[in-house]
């Protein structure tokens, strides 16, 4: 990989690696005696690691033929393979976490293995680890083959992907020494959260130049939503994470926001997490990779343009129906409903503008399962939106907050969406990458999609089983007018269903592990094909970028 | 039908593709779109929550976490206990019934971050001090499931063998102060030797907590040893005053019942 860098390229590589190594350094010696210490280490091992790498093959040749003619595609092909990496080890916590609630005693009689540690581990393993790199990784194909021009910069595009899992590693060792702020879903504490600022600055700044070189005189839709993805996140990130530090020498900060401001601004973060990581982040590989399959265009212009502006302006507001009934004004809560309720028509014009793609390709994705993990993904999504909206409004939230129906909720989005709009798009890209004829086994793809469905319907149907029969006890009155279930009654009724997630989930861990065998199988034994017109091209004669509309 | 519904704003669509049409040949256009558009929803609604008055009560006997309670509190963090516990009583008749008066804004005033949480697996914890035992409470977080056979909570038996660090306890409340919560220097200063004496009750240092942060303090040993002090020690202290911040829901919610 080293030889398509340049040598100047690989000294910058070095300079940069070699200077993280000695922050990590700094930060090993002021935070000797704290966990955050422990991570400087960390730090320095991976930053010196890169240094080692780059360093040995330093005066290897470098390239000789322009590059511009073809695009750069190595940190996409690493940022896949960590990608699928991540879902086996965060899919391999969630079973774990799922299995201590039917079996308490699952665990080694450690302080790291219980469930309040361990949990952050899958939930940002999930999100970020495998989400999270299967986002920059394909973003980086897309922006380069919707612009017809090469990524700007050799370095950055390593810099982002390998500096976000630095911040990925950090995040969950740290949860595992017990290092949190408690905020859900930007549990890692302020020095990770400077490093990740850095990181995204450098990311927007490539998306914006590599934008600036295309030979395309319009920016595609789905660059607009990993735009959407890039932008917002830092926003919310900066904003939630802001802290004071009680010590510069160790982990431990408290949020500069307190009760009623800081929970209404946790949600509003927790809540465009989804928003702008988990769905427009995704959406941009919908739009990209469902029709590329199909060979179909999309399928209204128009309906894209209305659905990416309503999801970004109304999501933002959606936050606050996590907070109904709690200390938080009213006012608040019901603006939250009242958007959650109007989400519902972009995020259906999305659903409906990718599943209407695929009229005219129906039997593709009959035979097809990469191409069915993207349609049933996108069914997914509506299915979700609309529960979403459902459980938003105040007296459907009453029965279900708190409850598992919420944890059903939030898997049918990121297991029936998420992960199958990503393994799909995988599946689509692998024989792409690494120019192979097609997957090492379609039939191990097959095993994959109907392990993966099966998991999660049966997940989710556990879920809502045991949501609902939870919020209906707790609310349950005798006739002399007293509660009729104690809490502990409720946790009984809860383990038959606690047990069947654990199933589910490990349906779903099996495909994604035969996903990781399928992919780096096609590495090794698939022969080679090199695809036409991989490379960015100014001719309008060429092959359109994207099937064009109309 | 879809049709005629929407042809009244046909016009609008048509300006509105075309006009997007060719907005998105610039890139910086769909930054700054995106950013104006996603920033109204999260300045509407946070930005007035620190400004309107009554966002937050009035309440004139709300008091501050002691050392040990906020080092209690920060082992709470630790642990993800906030991953299965709320605390946050919703203003629905059957959490009143089960858990007490709805939790006020106020209570949370000095909680940063808040631990309102999202889910209960286990039961809601806002008003949970003082229910039980400082016995009951150490026992359950040696082996929950001695007392409660059909739990599912994690063992806890270490902190009881965890001695607690208070060196940072000093920095741990100038920063608290430095975001808003009301200690003073001594209290700042003495934060060591506060947490120590508030677990040996009728030692000099229990005095000066005492007077530091008034008659009503918990002062306990609270894990059941005299020895030393122990990261148990701070938990169940944080557990025993969760709800007895001020006594303002109990005042007001009584009123309004009767």
């Amino acid at each position: 990989m080293m030889e398509r860098l340049t040598i100047a390229e690989r000294q910058q590589a070095m300079l940069l690696s070699g200077g993280l190594a000695l922050v990590g350094l700094a930060l090993a010696i002021v935070g000797r005696g704290d966990a955050m210490g422990v991570h400087g280490w960390i730090t320095m091992i991976f930053a010196g690691g890169l240094f080692f790498v780059v360093g040995n093959a330093l005066y290897a040749p470098a390239p000789t033929d322009d590059r511009a003619t073809s695009y750069y595609d190595d940190p996409t092909k690493v940022g896949i393979l960590i990608s699928l990496f991540w879902a086996v080890i965060a899919m391999g916590m969630g079973v774990w976490v799922a299995a201590q609630l039917a079996w308490p005693d699952l665990r080694f009689d450690a302080p790291w293995s219980s469930f309040g540690r361990i949990r952050p581990v899958h939930t940002s393993g999930v999100i970020f680890g495998f989400g999270g790199n299967a986002l920059i990784a394909t973003s980086y194909h897309v922006m380069q083959r919707t612009s017809r021009a090469r990524l700007a910069g050799h370095v950055s595009p390593w810099f982002v992907l390998l500096g976000f899992n630095l911040f990925c590693i950090i995040a969950a060792s740290g949860y595992l020494m017990g290092i949190t702020q408690s905020k859900e879903y930007a549990e890692p504490e302020w020095y990770a959260d400077i490093w990740l600022v850095v990181v995204w600055v450098v990311y927007f700044v490539l998306y914006m130049r590599t934008l600036a070189r295309r030979n395309e005189p319009h920016i595609y839709v789905a660059n607009w939503y990993y735009m959407a993805f890039i932008l917002v996140v830092a926003v919310l990130h900066i904003v939630n994470n802001l802290a004071v530090p009680a010590s510069f020498s160790a982990a431990k900060s408290y949020s500069a926001f307190s009760g009623v401001q800081d929970a209404m601004t946790q949600w509003w973060y927790g809540h465009n997490a989804v928003a702008f990581f988990l769905t427009a982040g995704f959406l941009g590989m919908l739009y990209y990779f469902l029709p590329k399959r199909a060979e179909r265009p999309i399928y209204s212009y128009r309906l894209s343009i209305l659905s990416f502006w309503g999801i970004v302006f109304f999501y933002i507001w959606a936050g606050s129906h996590h907070l109904h009934y709690t200390a938080v004004p009213q006012w608040v809560q019901t603006l939250g409903m009242t958007f959650s309720v109007m989400l519902l028509v972009p995020s259906w014009a999305s659903a409906g503008n990718a599943l209407m793609t695929l009229n005219g390709a129906w039997g593709k994705v009959r035979d097809d399962a990469t191409l069915r993990f993207m349609m049933v993904a996108a069914v997914f999504y509506g299915l979700s939106t609309f529960e979403g909206s459902f459980m938003a409004i105040r007296a459907v939230n009453s029965l279900s907050h708190y409850t598992d129906w919420t944890v059903g909720h939030v898997h049918a989005g990121a297991m029936g969406w998420v992960a199958l709009i990503t393994f799909g798009s995988i599946y689509a890209l692998v024989p792409i990458l690494w120019r192979r004829e097609s997957m090492y086994s379609w039939k191990l793809v097959e095993w994959h999609f109907w392990l993966a469905l099966g998991g999660t319907v049966i997940y989710v149907f556990a879920m809502w089983n045991s949501g609902i029969i939870q919020g209906l006890m707790w609310r349950t009155y005798t006739e002399s007018g007293t509660l009729a279930y104690s809490f502990t009654d409720s946790l009984v009724a809860m383990h038959p269903y606690y047990v069947a997630r654990t199933i589910g989930g490990a349906f779903f861990l099996t495909g994604a592990i035969i996903g990781a065998f399928n992919v780096i199988m096609t590495i090794r034994k698939v022969h080679e094909q090199t695809p036409e017109l991989d490379y960015p091209t100014k001719s309008e004669a060429g092959e359109p970028a994207v099937p064009a509309a109309e | 039908m879809l049709r005629k519904i929407l042809k009244p704003f046909s016009k609008f669509f048509e300006f509105h593709a075309r006009s997007h049409y060719r907005a998105e040949r610039h890139s910086m256009a769909l930054t700054i779109g995106i950013i104006a558009a996603s920033a109204v929803g999260g300045f509407v609604e946070i930005a007035p929550l620190f400004s309107i008055d009554e966002t937050v009560e009035a309440a004139p006997d709300m008091r501050v976490y002691t050392p040990l309670e906020q080092a209690g509190r920060d082992i709470y963090i630790r642990e993800g206990c906030y991953a299965c516990h709320s605390q946050m009583i919703r203003s629905l008749r059957d959490e009143v019934d089960r858990y007490g008066p709805y939790s006020l804004a106020v209570e949370s005033q000095y909680d940063h971050p808040m631990l309102w949480g999202s889910k209960r697996t286990g039961p809601d914890l806002a008003r949970v001090g003082e229910k039980f035992s400082d016995e009951w409470q150490v026992q359950h977080l040696v082996d929950p499931r001695s007392l409660v056979p059909e739990s599912v909570m994690p063992q806890y038996a270490f902190l009881l063998d965890t001695p607690l660090e208070t060196a940072s306890l000093p920095g741990r409340l100038a920063a608290l102060r430095t975001v808003g919560v009301p200690y003073s220097d001594e209290q700042i200063e003495n934060a060591a030797e506060d947490a120590r004496g508030q677990a040996y009750p009728d030692s000099d240092q229990a005095y000066a907590v005492e007077e530091r942060y008034g008659e009503a303090t918990n002062i306990r040993f609270f894990d059941g040893r005299r020895d030393r002090l122990t990261e148990m020690d701070a938990l169940v202290a944080y557990l025993q005053i969760m709800g007895g911040l001020t006594d303002l829901p109990q005042e007001t919610q009584f009123a309004e019942g009767e």
